[in-house]
């Protein structure tokens, strides 16, 4: 049975990766998960200076789902380098860096440097509803996702280039499309939808930054419509996110035409969750008599 | 180590309308739990609630040698605890843990003053337990019927100290309005030499902390905050602390007096 996926010229063990800011560095799972088994392991979103991120309360439950700001809080791409980095490389898996800035600049700076340190994947957030300024307004604008992402792309030479696109937008082909001619080597999606929630006895907001990003299976078939969309637009790999919480849910994204999938929530319910689709998909392939998981990949019946 | 295991319900038994004790088994249960530790429950199979619940470890203790358990109380508050309380004995559910912090056991010279209010008391009980006699402990809540487990607990510190803002039990007043006559009149000591540990709501633990520094005295806080992942990796429990945001699952719930900066 033939689990392998590629992402640009990334060779996957199998289809399942961790999403941002979900997974913390690794280390935080290891108690729970043999790291060696996942496909990819996204890190905590990282910019050039540590992040204090947001105050507090930064999260709260809704229905099948949960809101967060976390205002993208992190040790900084120096204490990653120096920390972080050389604990989850010693676990035989592939390791994207998500990374963001205020500036175009920023990201350069940053991608060359993660570039430099041999990451096998640099994911650029341009889809964060939870800071002021950065994030969201690349992933929002045409033109700024255009010159962001080749310039990236003319900076970096041996890591992977994924986008993060954003679900906030009218038309998700257009900003697929975008990253895929500025040379990203895959796109991923979707990141959190903006919501907000209202304590009505106090008439206070549930969440510091007041608005925030909704996240888990209340935003599933959201995310499926828009990575089908993004596969009737692209060529490139597509990395399935929002609300997956178990092989079912896995085999459904790469069916719209995911090549990957990345669980997020989900690994706050059950810490296992990426091990248990990982099963769960193999079982999947038995019973239906698949033997190479591309064969899923937009294998959707109209 | 922690670990994420299936338990097994043993006993989930209301000890008056808005608590109730669990008691949960399995042979792979942790052992050697420090006072304030913690475990993530998951109150649902459904997606709705979504997240495990946060719960103190109020006692470990062992039915046989094959199987471990463990006891926890909790207030019903929401859709998640009473999602729990409507489990019946048999049912299995997923637990994580032990996780974060205990409270420390340092500063041996000193005399222990155990402060709980409300639900505060799960997190307390096993620390009340270990101390013994050496210890008292102030016991707060709203009513009387936010108190609980007083039969056990009236023999177990060397004085206790019940309060209720309504009166209907103990003192009248908050377990503040306890605390200073009780750290005048019943001992000859300065304040100095005692030594708090305290749990319950916000506003009761922002009171101790500037209490506690007003009068020099040392001590530790659990403190509570929305939580999603429990292991450290969401970012999503974090308090503002003198060196920058800390996260409660994580170094944490227990934190040093004077540590966490209140808003």
């Amino acid at each position: 049975m033939d689990l392998t996926v590629n992402i640009g010229k990334l060779k996957l063990k199998n289809p399942a990766m961790t999403a941002s800011g979900t997974f913390g560095y690794g280390e935080e799972y290891s108690e729970f998960v043999d790291l060696n088994k996942l496909g990819a392991v996204t890190v905590k979103g990282l910019s050039l200076k540590p992040m204090e991120g947001n105050p507090s309360p930064r999260i709260y439950e809704t229905p099948c789902g949960m809101l967060n700001a976390i205002g993208l809080q992190n040790v900084g791409v120096k204490e990653f380098l120096k920390t972080k980095l050389p604990y989850i490389r010693k676990f035989d898996t592939k390791v994207i860096a998500n990374i963001f800035g205020n500036t175009i600049q920023e990201y350069v700076k940053l991608s060359r440097i993660l570039d430099d340190a041999g990451l096998d994947g640099i994911e650029l957030n341009v889809s964060c509803p939870n800071i002021k300024k950065g994030g969201i307004f690349f992933g929002t604008d045409k033109k700024m996702l255009q010159k962001l992402v080749a310039k990236v792309r003319a900076n970096i030479r041996n890591a992977v280039l994924v986008t993060k696109l954003s679900p906030n937008v009218t038309n998700i082909k257009e900003f697929a499309k975008i990253a895929e001619e500025c040379g990203s080597d895959a796109v991923s999606l979707i990141n959190t939808i903006p919501g907000m929630a209202i304590d009505i006895n106090t008439r206070k907001t549930r969440i510091a930054n007041i608005t925030a990003g909704l996240s888990g299976p209340a935003i599933k078939p959201i995310a499926v419509r828009m990575v089908y969309e993004a596969y009737t637009a692209v060529k490139i790999p597509i990395i399935g996110i929002g609300g997956i919480m178990n092989a079912e849910d896995a085999v459904e994204f790469m069916l719209a035409g995911a090549t990957a999938i990345a669980v997020g929530t989900a690994n706050f319910v059950n810490p296992q969750t990426t091990i248990d689709i990982i099963n769960g998909i193999e079982s999947f392939m038995t019973e239906n008599g698949i033997s190479n998981v591309k064969e899923l990949t937009g294998g959707f019946k109209t | 180590m922690s670990k994420y295991i299936k338990a097994e319900i043993t006993e989930n038994t209301p000890l008056n309308k808005n608590h109730n004790l669990l008691v949960l088994s399995s042979s792979a249960m942790p052992k050697n739990h420090v006072p304030g530790q913690f475990y993530m429950i998951g109150t649902s199979a459904s997606y709705d609630p979504l997240l495990k619940r946060p719960l103190s470890i109020l006692r470990e203790t062992s039915s046989d040698k094959n199987s471990g358990e463990l006891r926890f109380l909790y207030r019903i508050k929401g859709k998640g605890t009473l999602m729990l309380k409507g489990m019946k004995k048999g049912e299995i559910l997923n637990l994580l843990g032990p996780l974060g912090n205990g409270y420390p056991l340092s500063h041996k010279d000193l005399t222990p003053v155990l402060i709980a209010g409300g639900i505060g008391i799960a997190s307390l009980f096993p620390l009340a337990e270990k101390l013994g006699k050496k210890a008292c402990l102030i016991y707060g809540g709203r009513t009387k019927d936010e108190l609980i487990m007083m039969d056990e607990l009236k023999d177990i510190p060397k004085e206790l100290i019940i309060s209720t803002d309504d009166g209907s039990l103990g003192e009248k007043g908050t377990v503040i309005d306890a605390l200073n006559p009780f750290l005048t009149s019943n001992f000859q000591l300065p304040t100095s030499n005692f030594l708090f540990y305290a749990c319950g709501p916000t506003p009761m633990l922002k009171a101790i902390s500037e209490f506690a520094t007003q009068k020099g005295i040392k001590g530790y806080i659990s403190v509570e905050e929305n939580m999603a992942c429990g292991v450290g990796a969401c970012l999503g429990c974090t308090v503002k602390t003198k060196k920058g945001y800390k996260r409660v699952c994580k170094e944490g719930p227990v934190f040093p007096i004077g540590e966490i900066v209140w808003t």
